[in-house]
């Protein structure tokens, strides 16, 4: 897609956006998978909604396959190692009633980690997904404090045997990239395939900005919660059954 | 501020170890009589820019790429770190780091201290081992991997 074009569609995505039907979702259509040299856009927002009534209290597909797709391993000091994705059970002290669910980035569409990072370091791409960026990350960890939901871990060794598509080491902080290395290259999440093939198939991911996603049509004809609404961030990350 | 330093610093050397790399290129594989890094080449018919090109600029190769990539989610093969790795991994290690390393080598004698690998990973993926030449059984070349004798190479003083 050529830069003039790509311009049209941005003022054209900009238009929507004050014609949005409700927060998050646009009347518009939007460009197809993008190529490889094009930049992410404005135009996409991702995002999962999670539905914790098909999530089981014995499972953690997701958790696992996390970890394998980014190579977190353990160094056998659970306090420190680090965590993108993580279950957390929750239990109704009155009625008895156990819920389960992933717990992680929630890709707010105002991030406090952002606000508060001193360096540029944290920040949010165009198409909505927060990111570290290491090569900037300072390791001062203000945006762990900032983030409501725990979402961040510091590394704090020297690691080694990293995937080529998600670098990580000593110093710097990182959390769930929505697996940005797939996304851009129009796959889906790790946590979100191993969910659908391993386990309760609670997990879905899509284009919060494309009014015929599935995730889009979901989030605006069933109900749905942001964790710490109050907070007005705008999750990306939604849940059902909470 | 750090960046400027480390350009400040990088030109001097640069300047050094590329005049001693075509000198050494010049004297038409006589022993140099200066040490001068090991380099091989394990893959690729030639690399993505000239030769001359990329011993001075591949760091700005690279870090415009790493900016494209991080923040604009561009990943193109060409100028990417992966990309570098995969072919100019050592085809014994598969790695770019350790004494025969086809960055390390050349990174300890300018003495720049490269930061890429403490968090990318130095060896080439699997895919790119697909092809590659098999290890060398040469007795001499094995000698010289299990003895690590690479730098410095002194000159024979020819
Ligand atoms: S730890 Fe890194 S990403 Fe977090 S606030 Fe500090 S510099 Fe920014």
């Amino acid at each position: 897609m050529s830069l003039s074009r790509r311009g049209f569609l941005g003022v054209a995505g900009a238009a929507a956006a004050g014609a949005a039907l409700s927060p998050g979702i646009r009347l518009i259509e939007l460009a197809d998978a993008r190529s490889p040299e094009e930049a992410a856009s404005a135009l996409n927002r991702w995002g999962l909604l999670i539905d914790a009534t098909k999530c089981s209290e014995g499972c953690d597909a997701c958790v696992t396959a996390c970890n394998e797709e980014h190579g977190l391993t353990s160094l056998g000091r659970p306090q420190t190692d680090a965590q993108w994705i993580r279950k957390v059970t929750l239990k109704d002290k009155q009625t008895g009633r156990v819920t389960t669910l992933p717990m992680l980035c929630m890709h707010c569409a105002e991030p406090p980690c952002v606000d508060v990072c001193p360096t540029g370091a944290s920040f949010k791409r165009a198409d909505g997904i927060v990111l570290v960026d290491k090569h900037t990350c300072i390791g001062c960890r203000y945006c762990m404090m900032a983030c409501p939901y725990k979402a961040r871990s510091f590394i704090h060794e020297d690691i080694t045997g990293q995937k080529p598509y998600a670098p990580r080491g000593k110093g710097t902080v990182e959390s769930c990239t929505l697996c940005v290395h797939r996304v851009d290259t129009d796959r889906i999440p790790a946590c979100v395939e191993a969910c659908n093939a391993d386990g309760g198939k609670a997990l879905q991911f899509g284009d919060l900005n494309d009014p015929n996603s599935k995730i889009a049509k979901r989030l605006a004809t069933e109900p749905s919660t942001q964790i710490r609404a109050d907070l007005n961030l705008n999750t990306g990350v939604r849940y059902q059954g909470i | 501020m750090n960046r400027k330093i480390t350009s400040l610093l990088a030109v001097p050397t640069v300047a050094l170890v590329v005049g001693l790399l075509s000198g050494s290129v010049a004297a038409d594989k006589k022993p140099a009589r200066v040490p001068t890094p090991e380099i091989n080449i394990e893959r690729g018919e030639k690399c993505v820019e000239d030769t001359d090109y990329m011993r001075r600029h591949h760091q700005d190769l690279i870090l415009h790429q790493r900016d494209k990539t991080v923040h604009e989610g561009i990943r193109t093969k060409k100028y990417s770190l992966k990309n570098c790795v995969d072919c100019h991994a050592s085809k014994e290690t598969n790695s770019v780091v350790g004494k025969e390393g086809f960055c390390e080598s050349c990174h300890a004698y300018t003495a720049v201290k490269i930061d890429c690998f403490s968090c990318h990973t130095p060896e080439r993926t699997e895919e790119a081992k697909v092809g590659l030449p098999a290890p060398s059984r040469d007795p001499t070349d094995m000698i010289k991997r299990s003895v690590g004798a690479v730098l410095p190479k002194t000159g024979g003083g020819g």
